[in-house]
């Protein structure tokens, strides 16, 4: 990692696509994932590492338990509130070079949690690489995605830090994400409309019934 | 013409009452502590025991002691929201449970929305500790003289209290970390 930069940075450009494929072919042969299992579709996580599906085949079958020696985090299952900044930390200690796997409908959009113990989408807390529909998806697709995985880092570049680029992202305003508030709405819990007391439409809802 | 009896039989066993107690233990409490019992249901052979507010840590050990109940467990403590409009909107079930008697009764206590607060009873069950954190993080309940009424489920930030009727279900606000 360190000596990539100072190679990258030594070399003159013409020499830098060769190397990056040198480099991402490295590193696509051997993406380690973050033992992280949240709900059901670790179960098929864990299974995309056994005998039958042998996720060893594309280099990705050693999970490691400590996010300092792992590459790819696959979020698997849904994200509770009271988990989003344990995610996100988890996210933080992982070492670049890294790339995170959505896995199933949950941890994408929430899926059929649509309430306020769930976020909906762990794109909310950290850049997605790679999303997998599913409920839950088969090991087969959690393998495809890690084959999408690889196919993407080969387009990459060793001078991409996924740090710089988030940075930038998250200053961008970007179409179709939630509004980030300050919090100050939450001082209107005394004070919600009279005609439905229990309920509040959220922007989700109004598009639903229009 | 025969089953107007049976009728009328039937809608007045299943009428809580507090003049009508089949049970003779409930009768036998209710004449050694008139003044702690509010009303007594029995439903489907399930007893239930609406007590003052100020008296329910005094019943709870004097049920847990008194040698014909002996409830010497606490199976579970939870609370309920009747809905914003209900008046009194709140209530606080304790179901007891007697590990050598095998029988159940279930104490229930009546809150107003303005003034929700209620005895602990942790100094009677030690268990009673968490499902009183758990109630006061779900309800908004508090509990006096609690030793540590904290949040237990929700997050230690949270605004508000989530199964209150009056709570939207998506929460007031999209969550991001941002």
């Amino acid at each position: 990692m360190g000596l990539e930069n100072v190679i990258a940075e030594a070399l003159p450009e013409v020499l830098t696509t060769r190397l990056d494929s040198l480099i991402n072919w490295a590193r696509k042969s051997s993406l380690w994932p973050a033992t992280f299992g949240l709900a059901c579709c670790a179960i098929e996580m864990m299974n995309a590492t056994s005998s039958r599906n042998d996720l060893a085949r594309f280099g990705s079958e050693v999970f490691r338990a400590s996010p300092r020696q792992a590459d790819v985090m696959i979020v698997s299952g849904r994200v509770a509130r009271k988990m989003a900044p344990v995610l996100r930390r988890i996210y933080d200690q992982m070492p670049e070079p890294k790339w995170v796997i959505s896995m199933g409908a949950c941890a994408t959009s929430g899926g059929v949690f649509d309430n306020y113990a769930i976020v909906q989408g762990v794109d909310k807390i950290v850049p997605v690489d790679v999303y997998i529909p599913g409920c839950p998806p088969r090991p087969e697709m959690l393998i495809h995605a890690v084959m999408m995985l690889q196919e993407k880092v080969m387009k990459e570049s060793v001078r991409d830090r996924r740090d710089v680029l988030e940075a930038e992202a998250r200053d961008a305003v970007v179409p179709g994400t939630l509004p980030v508030t300050d919090g100050s709405t939450t001082t209107q819990q005394h004070a919600l409309p009279e005609s439905r007391p229990y309920t509040v439409a959220s922007k989700h809802e109004r598009r639903r019934s229009s | 013409m025969e089953s107007d009896p049976v009728k009328s039989e039937v809608s007045a066993e299943s009428t809580p009452s507090s003049e009508q107690t089949p049970s003779p233990l409930v009768a036998a409490f209710q004449r050694e502590h008139p003044d702690w019992v509010k009303n007594v249901i029995e439903d489907r052979g399930e007893i239930t025991i609406i007590v003052p507010t100020e008296h329910i840590v005094a019943v709870c050990s004097f049920l847990k002691s008194w040698p014909e109940t002996r409830f010497d467990f606490l199976s579970d403590l939870c609370g309920a929201d009747r809905g914003v409009e209900e008046e009194p909107r709140f209530e606080v079930n304790y179901h007891l449970f007697s590990t050598t008697k095998y029988h159940r009764w279930r104490l229930k206590v009546l809150l107003n929305e303005e003034n929700v607060h209620v005895a602990s009873v942790t100094g009677v069950w030690r268990t009673a500790n968490w499902h009183e954190r758990e109630t006061y993080d779900l309800f908004g309940v508090i509990f006096d003289n609690h030793p540590d009424l904290r949040r237990i489920l929700l997050p230690e930030d949270w605004q508000g209290h989530a199964l209150r009727k009056d709570f939207p279900l998506r929460g007031y606000e999209p969550y991001s970390l941002k």
